[in-house]
């Protein structure tokens, strides 16, 4: 006979308090009902398991034999319906959202997004201030501030802008307008789809290899922005070449019908007509590379920083680096800090963003009919 | 035949073109006088854009499209070794079916666009340049108190005649038209029309259309197209009246196309 849960209880009982008596009273059973039980568990098993003198119970050699075992067991089981009363009464466990696809596509994630931003600017937007975009990071979370990490993501994009977009647009300029459907043109177009694809730490490891150490540019601006450069840049092709593409073909034949070589149909009328669209895919490719620290942190980019830049050729460090340094400290001021950062990363997207907006919207020109 | 008494602009010789592997034309030949109007007239797909498209060498610009045959102008082939195409698109002006102005350009710049693309500013007279090609194309009196407005903002009629400007501009020799008037209505149609009439004193004029009584209007000489063979190419008046083939005369009493 197998013994019951209740018996077991009642000799973990038994054992915890040392007494029969103070085992009943804990487990809120008369003392011949314990006893009772255990006698049962006894006979079951076939073997005394407790020495019963006047003064103590002690465990016989069966009784610690089955004590090591049965009891982990139990623990086992009270573990269990831990777990489940948790599950119930929603302290742990999966949490499952259904909504219809719709919802589901549109309102969930925004709703989850406002939810995450409402939480980070609670808890950074009190810490912000003039202070905290002036000073420079320090030990005590309190006296902590942003500007290099500030200074350093400005004159980083603009240094990525600066590299990428004349490459990028280029490339786009010549597999739109030039390149037509040569293998070359193929092979160049597969790739730059790939490379879009590539996780960004690679880059990371590829402008380490090439910027950092073969180049000797070391853990410098111009290091860290080469290696954003290149990974934005086949987003500036590929945003480019849209752009391009959105010129009606009737523009470029009015211009060859004007007596335009390819150069100049290409520059005085399919460059300036797509600018606005190039310009607003370039934007929002660099504002990819304000959010990304992982590329920076294989690059070597500083992660204190108590100087400004002088030069490309400067050390640095950018925003999302201060704020992953930031949230690895385990002071509670640091997670203010690192909010109040959020804060600052995401007006500076959201600023980026907004003036890609505006300017598609100003230069956007009616589809030509 | 009174071809010979003309002075010949274009010589068109055995012209045959593709697009991929699809023949659009098939072995053209024929002559465009000077300072008249030419009418290129046949059903959806014969050709006729396909023919005034290799006249100025627009075709080769079709991705996979080919030629084959010879172009004169003036006596010289177009597609000799030293033809440059940009140079032979100055002389030879071209009109779409669509009107096509430059849409972040103004009235005044798109009239100049042909002169800056090409970096052929004159150092000083641009506003005679911009009057005398609206003049020329009948616009003059309708923008001249908007030249600054986008070219865009006009109506389709006048965008047209903007693209008429446009092309006069540069002061070409020939004026290509593929068929300029089937976006417009019938007002802004008459106005072309009209237009064709002043400016072949001066232009040779090869227009395609669809619609035979505007041949019937405007062109001195008519070319009937049929599946990419030049059929029949005769005095307009000729043409319509007595066809000397029977395609051409099913096709233009509407027994087809």
């Amino acid at each position: 006979m197998k013994p019951s849960i209740r018996q077991l209880e009642c000799f973990a009982a038994v054992i915890d308090t040392g007494a029969f008596s103070r085992a009943a009273a804990r487990l809120g059973l008369s003392q011949p009902a314990l006893s009772h039980a255990i006698r049962e568990l006894e006979e079951g098993l076939g073997a005394r398991l407790f020495d019963r003198t006047t003064r103590r119970v002690e465990l016989t050699e069966a009784g610690r034999l089955f004590q090591q075992t049965a009891l982990a067991g139990l623990s086992e089981i009270d573990r269990a319906v831990g777990l489940v009363r948790d599950l119930s009464t929603l302290r742990q466990g999966v949490v499952r959202i259904a909504a219809p696809p719709l919802l589901a596509a549109t309102v969930l994630p925004v709703l989850l997004l406002v939810v995450l931003m409402g939480d980070v600017i609670a808890t950074g937007a009190p810490r912000l201030g003039w202070d905290f975009l002036t000073s420079y990071p320090s030990r005590k979370p309190e006296l902590a501030g942003i500007l290099p990490g500030l200074v350093g993501s400005v004159y980083m994009v603009t240094l990525t802008a600066a590299f990428s977009l004349p490459v990028g647009v280029g490339a786009a300029l010549y597999l739109e307008e030039y390149a037509g459907r040569s293998r070359f043109a193929t092979l160049i177009e597969v790739n730059i789809a790939n490379l879009a694809g590539v996780p960004s730490i690679i880059y990371g490891l590829l402008g380490l290899e090439i910027f950092a150490r073969t180049l000797g540019l070391g853990r410098s601006l111009l290091a860290g922005s080469f290696t954003m450069a290149l990974l934005v840049l086949p987003i500036v092709i590929l945003a480019s070449r849209e752009a391009l593409r959105a010129v009606p073909l009737s523009m470029r034949e009015a211009g060859f019908a004007l007596g335009g070589t390819r150069w100049q149909v290409t520059r005085r009328i399919v460059l300036p007509m797509a600018a606005p669209g190039i310009l607003t895919g370039a934007i929002l490719s660099v504002s990819r590379a304000i959010g990304e620290a992982a590329p920076l942190i294989v690059l070597g980019a500083l992660t204190y920083v108590d100087f400004l830049p002088t030069s490309p050729s400067s050390p640095f460090t950018v925003l999302p680096i201060q704020i992953f340094n930031w949230v690895s400290r385990p002071q509670a001021g640091f997670v203010v800090d690192a909010a109040a950062g959020i804060i600052v990363l995401m007006i500076m997207l959201l600023v980026l963003n907004g003036t890609a907006i505006v300017l598609r919207n100003r230069y956007e020109h009616r589809p030509v009919r | 035949m009174t071809s010979d008494e003309r002075e010949a602009k274009l010589e068109i010789d055995t012209l045959s073109a593709w697009y991929e592997d699809n023949r659009a034309l098939d072995g053209v030949t024929m002559t465009i006088a000077a300072r008249e109007v030419t009418a290129i007239i046949g059903p959806s797909g014969c050709g006729k854009s396909t023919l005034i498209r290799c006249i100025n060498r627009m075709h080769e610009l079709v991705p996979k499209a080919r030629m084959h045959g010879r172009v004169r102008l003036d006596g010289v082939d177009v597609y000799g070794a030293a033809s440059d195409p940009a140079a032979l698109r100055r002389r030879i002006g071209m009109v779409f079916q669509k009107p096509n102005p430059f849409p972040m350009m103004s009235v005044r710049d798109n009239v100049l666009s042909g002169l800056r693309l090409t970096r052929s500013i004159p150092a000083n007279g641009l506003d005679e340049v911009v009057e005398r090609a609206l003049t020329q194309a009948a616009l003059w009196d309708e923008v001249k108190d908007r030249l600054d407005r986008p070219g865009t903002s006009l109506s389709g009629g006048q965008q047209q005649r903007l693209c008429i400007a446009r092309a006069l501009a540069i002061e070409p020799e020939v004026l290509l038209m593929d068929e300029p008037c089937s976006a417009l209505d019938p007002i802004a149609t008459t106005r072309i029309e009209d237009l064709l009439h002043t400016l072949r004193t001066r232009y040779t004029i090869v227009i395609v259309t669809h619609n035979m009584q505007q041949a019937a209007r405007v062109s001195q000489r008519t070319a009937f197209l049929l599946g990419g063979q030049l059929i029949e190419l005769s005095e307009t008046d000729a043409l319509f009246t007595s066809p000397t083939d029977k395609r051409t005369e099913d096709y233009i009493t509407g027994k087809f196309g």
